[in-house]
């Protein structure tokens, strides 16, 4: 009845369902029209050219830091680090931008690159201990995420800025941001940035299905064991997958920093950016396109809740609790999973 | 009327494209050891699982002691008397014996549980049957054989009287099958009745009195064990005439491929397991390890192949030093390797079978261009492969997971023996295997020998060793004690040698 390739569809689709089911029952019982609300949320994601425009924005970081946390997971890794990595790649990117003003075609490639090697400096840290000495990474990349955070905040002060609580600006030799794109989407934040995170998308799909690397890759995520028997250099491998992790984390800082703002405030607490990248990975199976499909959704999600509780009067924490539900329904897909199969059997 | 403990009358279970068990009748008399015999993939084990609630049948009837019965779960099955022994076993490693055994039916004083009566019972039971069961030592103290009579107990404290013992050698050494044996002898003679699954002629011939043969989900019959022999078993059971004693000409070894000399390795708790062993293959030549588990001969594998370090001493393949070399340098040197554990190290069981069949070349040409993969030409060289092995596969985009063992194996053993290498090691190639694929597997190896390569062979099975081998290296406590001639010894010889007694004292015997 269904082939593995539709299950593999219905899973998430159904998740993503019972979620916004569950949404509404919270909705009703907290006395909100819930058809209103989720009015609200549409309208708030694609009702008009700014709030389509708004919704890429914020799409563009998330399907980042999905591919950062969904390309160390295929190889057996839990890069939970991805934020950190985000902050760094964030940081590089505008102090690349800030310093000096170069021709585009150098200045805006070199900001991209520094906010990516940023990021996979930060990621070969913890894939290196886990390597060599075999600590776990899940602990290495959350103590990383802090430093990133308090670094950071240091350098805007004291090296990006004279004492500032944000950085100066990038210049707009160094800026992905669109005059064009601002236009036609009513002038909301929307940024070329949207092609780096396509594009990046494809080139771990490539990587993981097509390369020699990605073979390597996969089966050190699958068997370790196996891999080292058949020849693979395991501890490589660890190490080469959390640096394209974390370069993929880093580009997600370079969007927020090149495109969206143009220059880095001082965050008190994380941007969640890297955390809700793992909801991302997951939603999408840990593959491209799937990611793709999935950071949409999210970005929608996040973006149309704004309007939540100005037109419909459905405060944002409710928002908040439905994307968490999604999320508890996709990680217990099993569930969904043993009754489609039960469903399958039955029709047989 | 023949009394009956048990009877399974034509049952007939399908699964979603195939029927696993049709018109099969089994029935166990009171007291008897009834052996239950098929290929992998027969249906043994989905017939124990209907007799063991796992499962419904389609059709048939079951009946318990000439009552017919409808056993919908293990509960049910329990309570019927009927206790199972799986492959693998269900126990809590932390725990004693007694917890473990009285898991789920503690024996209560008050609100506490009565642990001081619950163990008096337990030793008891143990001495009747002769299971020699310590019940306060803790899993993880106790040898793989102990811990299968700590199963066998755990059914007996439960009231069965018909216990299902799954494939119980597989895990087992010589000495532990032999006292199982024995256990099994005193189980019947107190009334305990056992349905014995295996593929294993030898066992069936030893213990058992009657014999029920599936083949591919059919009943084929039951004998009488006493008026058969192992031949006709084996050709019941497979469906055509399956020879024992491997044919093969007397071996012409020429130049020394594998030489090692005074070879130390470290187990993972830094114990010296292999202690200055010495070993030459010459090309042309099989040679055996035979041996008792736990005498270095993992360790010794291991570092030849590369993935244990070894602490001192020389390995050389063709005069090449490979010590210490990464399993990659050494592959390509020369050496190929059926690994001992087929999951955790000869397959990478998510990817395809066809994608497993270039583990160790993937990354060569015509597999794998600047970097990228041709799948094209990594599934021409799948699809050749399985056609030559005969590995039966759905398709080369099937998962390695979803094949059967003996169908797994042969696919490792089509990648490495088509490498061609100069050393073949095969560690227990034949393990878990039916007769059918075992045959296959053996002449695979002497084929490669007749072509002037070097083989190693490591095995538990005697008579594997006595079968093959040109040569057998006796390992005993990390060294080789003796080198003899398969047609010069014996099984109670080798079986001396093993334990530690020398080659003088043997002949003595």
């Amino acid at each position: 009845m269904f082939t593995n390739r539709l299950f593999n569809i219905l899973v998430p689709l159904i998740s993503v369902f019972l979620g916004l089911l569950a949404g509404a029952i919270i909705m009703l019982a907290f006395g909100y029209n819930p058809i209103n609300g989720y009015q609200a949320l549409w309208n708030g994601a694609f009702g008009s050219g700014y709030f389509f425009g708004e919704t890429i924005r914020q799409v563009t970081p998330y399907i980042l830091t999905g591919l950062a946390v969904a390309f160390a997971f295929r190889s057996g890794l839990f890069n939970i680090g991805a934020e950190g990595q985000v902050i760094v790649g964030w940081v590089a990117a505008v102090w690349v931008g800030s310093s000096f003003e170069a021709p585009m075609i150098i200045h805006l490639p070199l900001a991209v690159l520094a906010a990516a090697f940023a990021g996979a400096l930060w990621g070969f840290l913890p894939g290196l201990l886990k390597a060599t000495k075999g600590v776990h990474e899940v602990i290495i990349t959350i103590m990383l995420n802090y430093i990133a955070l308090h670094v950071s905040n240091y350098m805007i002060r004291h090296v990006l800025s004279d004492g500032g609580d944000s950085s100066d600006p990038i210049a707009n030799s160094a800026s992905l941001a669109s005059d064009w794109l601002m236009q036609i989407t009513e002038y909301s934040r929307m940024h070329y940035g949207i092609l780096i995170a396509l594009f990046a998308a494809f080139i771990m799909w490539f990587i993981l299905e097509k390369t020699t690397a990605g073979y390597e890759f996969r089966a050190v995520g699958f068997n370790p064991d196996a891999s080292k028997y058949a020849g693979m250099n395991v501890k490589k491998n660890i190490i080469t997958s959390m640096i394209i992790s974390g370069a993929f984390a880093g580009l997600a800082g370079a969007m927020e920093g090149l495109g969206t703002f143009g220059y880095m405030p001082s965050h008190s607490a994380f941007t969640n950016l890297g955390f809700d990248g793992i909801a991302v990975a997951l939603l999408g199976g840990n593959t491209g396109l799937g990611i793709v499909i999935s950071a949409f959704l999210f970005g929608a999600l996040k973006v149309g809740a704004l309007n939540m509780p100005t037109t419909a009067g459905v405060p944002s924490e409710l928002v908040e609790i439905v994307i968490a539900l999604i999320i508890f329904f996709v990680a217990s897909s099993y569930i969904i999973r043993w009754a489609l199969l039960r469903l399958r059997k039955e029709e047989k | 009327m023949e009394n009956y403990v048990v009877e399974m009358l034509r049952i007939r279970k399908e699964f979603p494209g195939i029927v696993a068990n049709n018109n099969i009748n089994l029935q166990v008399k009171q007291g008897e050891i009834h052996a239950l015999l098929g290929e992998n993939g027969a249906g043994k084990s989905t017939l124990m699982n209907v007799l063991f609630g796992l499962y419904q049948p389609e059709q048939g009837e079951i009946r318990v002691k000439g009552k017919q019965v409808k056993i919908t779960n293990p509960n049910v099955a329990n309570d019927l008397g009927i206790g199972m022994v799986h492959q693998h076993f269900m126990l809590v490693d932390t725990f004693t014996v007694t917890q473990n055994i009285i898991l789920g039916s503690e024996p209560k004083r008050g609100t506490v549980v009565d642990v001081k009566k619950a163990e008096k019972d337990i030793e008891e039971l143990s001495k009747k049957y002769g299971l020699d069961v310590d019940p306060r030592a803790k899993i993880r103290d106790i040898s793989v054989g102990m811990q299968q009579r700590v199963e066998i107990l755990k059914t007996l404290y439960r009231g069965a009287e018909v216990l299902i013992l799954d494939e119980p050698t597989a895990v087992l050494t010589p000495q532990e099958i032999k006292e199982l044996m024995n256990i099994m002898k005193s189980l019947i003679k107190e009334g305990i009745s056992i349905i014995l699954i295996t593929h294993k002629l030898k066992e069936i011939m030893e213990v058992c009195d009657r014999c029920t043969v599936i083949r591919k989900g059919e009943g084929i019959g039951t004998v009488d064990v006493k008026e058969t022999n192992p031949n006709e078993l084996a050709s019941l059971m497979v469906g055509r005439e399956i020879s024992f004693t491997t044919e093969k000409s007397p071996a012409q070894p020429q130049e020394e491929v594998l030489s090692i000399k005074g070879l130390e390795v470290k187990d993972i708790r830094n114990v010296l397991m292999v202690k200055g062993l010495d070993l030459s293959v010459k090309a042309g030549e099989i040679v055996g390890i035979a041996g008792i588990d736990g005498n270095g001969q993992t360790e010794l594998i291991e570092a030849l192949t590369g993935l244990r370090k070894a602490e001192t001493g020389d390995i050389r393949l063709n005069g090449k030093l490979i010590t210490n070399l990464s399993p990659r340098k050494i592959t390509e040197s020369g050496l190929a390797h059926i690994p001992q554990d087929r999951h955790k190290f000869g397959l990478v069981l998510d990817y395809p079978i066809g994608e497993n069949m270039v583990l160790q070349t993937y990354y060569k040409k015509p597999f794998s261009n600047m970097g990228i993969l041709s799948f094209k030409e990594i599934y021409k060289h799948a699809n050749k492969l399985i056609e030559e092995y005969d590995v039966r596969t759905p398709s080369p985009y099937t998962p390695a997971r979803a094949l059967s063992g003996g169908n797994q194996q042969k696919a490792i053993i089509a990648r490495e023996v088509d490498r061609s290498p100069e050393l073949l090691i095969a560690a227990q190639p034949t393990r878990g295997l039916d007769v059918g694929a075992i045959e296959f597997i053996h002449k695979r190896l002497i084929e490669e020998r007749d072509k002037g390569k070097a083989v190693l062979l490591l095995s538990f099975e005697l008579d594997e060793i006595l079968n093959v081998s040109d040569r057998i290296a006796v390992m005993f406590d990390g060294n080789i004690v003796a080198n003899v001639k398969p047609e010069e010894t014996n099984e109670q010889e080798l079986g001396l040698l093993m334990a530690g007694s020398t080659k003088q004292k043997a002949g003595d015997q």
